[in-house]
């Protein structure tokens, strides 16, 4: 059966994407290309468009301008009830006056198919999603977890060409939300659906995605695999928003060297050598280690994790630095004298 | 016990003005129904074919006058929440605005709109649309038009809070789920709106069964309703044990519609 709905599976690709509300730029020219099969998330703090963006994939919005297409097609003007694509929402937006089956059964019921073919697929539906045998309760009877379940049978029942996830996890608490994430991520494998999903939890997005594509002030900063977002951010948004981050802006002053504002000096990797050029430069507090960058302070604060310590150390030279270590031994006191080091290689500069 | 007097103490006001405005009179008319210990006023009311028509044009007139309000307010209803904010408020001004004026004055200007010669008929009868003035006035027709504008508004509100309620991201569900216009409307906001039609209705409906100025005037003394026929025994003929059984009969049906609506109710919304 997977193998047999997988040929739906389309691909989807967006132009040049103009949305307004009044004097607010939601999207100010948006480009993007999902294969098919591939799981995108679409990340971004709230405001950054990502949702007005699913909208207009959905067909709930219309764009100022640009284009919409799926396997080519452009459905830009398509209304929603004819694009095929699965949605799930927010707060489920399951029917409450609608038993389980008969949510799921909802779109089928809209296409016409038969009643024995009906009870077929929602049954499948359920079984897939484990909620066989809940079919006669009604939404309110479930708990957030298994509306959850609901919304993604019903999403999925009818085949669409793309399915798209809406925050569905923001509801749930952690044990839960960690679950569904990696149910979410087999069913989508599985099934083998194109699937956008929008979030504005940066450790979701890294566990879910193929690739993630960060988005802020209505532009789309980056789009990488979730590796590459992590360890080659494209700008400083994206360095800041995705992980802990060490953040600091320098001049190349000699192939292999920046110098940071404030006029510390910074070994990096020997490739950059356009002297005179502005760079960024992002240190991950957990590659602090050995190496020929050492950095001399005094521990500022110090947090146990469990797996790791957090440090905030302000060096000698006024830079100030989050580092992460293991957890072994005594947590650092205030007031510490400490000497941390960092490996050309391990930073990375944009 | 102090305590709790000193929780009454406070709605004393209240509960007077109910006791002496409310319970007292109905006490008393209750009384005045079973004068010298007998029921004869109740058989005469419940047993004679007259009088049972009496009662069974009262319940047609308010079923009907209840399923026109429906047929208009729900339309109504339904388009005050969902068009937007400015033309959601200029719409409430006409639906409340009937509200704030006196029945009274509203029953006079429809019989100048529906008589013989009433504004309506010149209208049909210069513009060539009919021949001869349509009956209006002083008829059942008259007594339907004016009391469905009277009680219109009692149907659009209910309904209009029902059509807000349904949460938005339902409609755009079912849109993406593959649902056309009349579809969403038949399997989404019908079934949700259903309490809202319900309450509407049991109030149309409650108070249309003891109408009395819009039948008495608009019927012009052919529409009989209860009502009208309490005022006739207690003005014309003077039989106020009867005019209290007529009463007591009608508070008694309109309480089991209430209890009836209600039990419904609560039965739907428990399932």
């Amino acid at each position: 059966m997977p193998a047999k709905e997988a040929k739906h599976s389309a691909n989807l690709s967006v132009e040049g994407l103009q949305k307004r509300f009044g004097d607010v730029v939601a999207l100010d020219g948006v480009s993007l290309d999902i294969a098919s099969g591939e799981l995108l998330t679409i990340l971004g703090p709230s405001g950054s468009g990502k949702t007005t963006l699913l909208k207009i994939v959905a067909g709930f919005e219309k764009p100022d301008a640009g284009v919409v297409r799926i396997d080519g097609t452009d459905i830009t003007a398509l209304p929603p009830a004819r694009r095929d694509i699965g949605m799930v929402f927010q707060n489920y937006a399951l029917f409450p006056h609608l038993t389980v089956r008969a949510n799921v059964a909802f779109p089928l019921e809209m296409r016409n198919i038969g009643k024995a073919e009906i009870d077929r697929r929602v049954g499948e539906a359920l079984q897939l999603v484990e909620l066989a045998g809940y079919d006669q309760r009604l939404p309110r009877q479930l708990s957030g977890g298994q509306q959850q379940r609901v919304a993604l049978a019903r999403a999925i029942v009818f085949n669409p060409r793309l399915l798209l996830l809406d925050e569905p996890f923001g509801a749930l608490d952690r044990k839960l939300r960690e679950t569904m994430q990696l149910e979410v991520r087999r069913l989508q494998r599985r099934l083998g659906l194109t699937t956008i999903f929008i979030t504005h939890d940066q450790e979701e997005a890294l566990v879910l995605s193929d690739r993630v594509a960060v988005m802020n002030r209505g532009c789309i900063q980056q789009v990488a695999t979730t590796t590459e977002i992590y360890e080659r951010p494209a700008n400083d948004f994206v360095a800041d928003f995705v992980g802990e981050s060490n953040i600091f802006h320098g001049t190349v002053t000699e192939p292999g060297v920046v110098s940071l504002e404030g006029g510390r000096r910074l070994l990096v990797n020997s490739s950059v050598r356009t002297v005179g050029q502005r760079l960024g430069v992002l240190i991950r507090p957990e590659r602090f280690g050995r190496g020929t960058n050492v950095f001399a302070g005094e521990v500022k604060e110090a947090v146990y994790l469990g797996v790791s310590f957090k440090l905030r150390i302000a060096c000698d030279d006024g830079l100030e630095l989050i580092v992460r270590q293991p957890a072994r031994g005594a947590l650092p006191a205030p007031g510490t004298r400490m000497n941390v080091a960092v490996d050309p290689g391990e930073i990375h500069v944009f | 016990m102090s305590s709790r007097l000193g929780g009454v103490l406070p709605a004393l006001p209240a509960l007077l003005l109910l006791f002496f405005f409310f319970l007292f009179p109905v006490v008393r008319m209750l009384g005045y129904s079973v004068e010298g210990g007998s029921f004869e006023w109740y058989a005469k009311a419940l047993g004679q074919g007259l009088y049972l028509q009496v009662f069974w044009n009262t319940f047609e007139i308010a079923l009907i006058v209840t399923a026109i309000c429906l047929l208009l307010g729900y339309p109504l209803g339904f388009l005050l929440a969902t068009t937007t904010p400015g033309w959601a408020t200029l719409g409430f001004i006409f639906v409340l605005l009937p509200l704030w004026t006196s029945v009274l004055v509203r029953t006079y200007a429809w019989m100048v709109l529906l008589g013989r010669n009433g504004v309506f008929n010149r209208l049909l009868v210069q513009g060539g649309v009919i021949s001869d003035p349509l009956p209006l006035l002083n008829n059942f027709t008259g007594v339907l038009i004016g009391m469905v504008h009277v009680l219109l508004p009692y149907m659009v509100l209910p309904i209009y809070g029902a059509v807000r309620r349904v949460d938005p991201a339902l409609i755009s569900a079912a849109q993406g789920l593959g649902a056309s216009n009349a579809r969403i409307f038949r399997r989404v906001y019908l079934p949700l709106t259903l309490p809202g039609i319900f309450a509407g209705a049991v109030i149309v409906f409650v108070l249309s069964l003891g109408f009395y100025i819009t039948p008495a005037l608009l019927g012009g003394g052919r529409v009989m309703m209860l009502a009208v026929m309490i005022e006739q025994e207690v003005h014309q003929t003077l039989n106020w044990p009867f005019a209290a059984a007529l009463s007591a009969s009608l508070l008694v049906v309109t309480l089991a519609v209430y209890a009836a609506a209600q039990r419904f109710m609560r039965a739907g919304a428990g399932s």
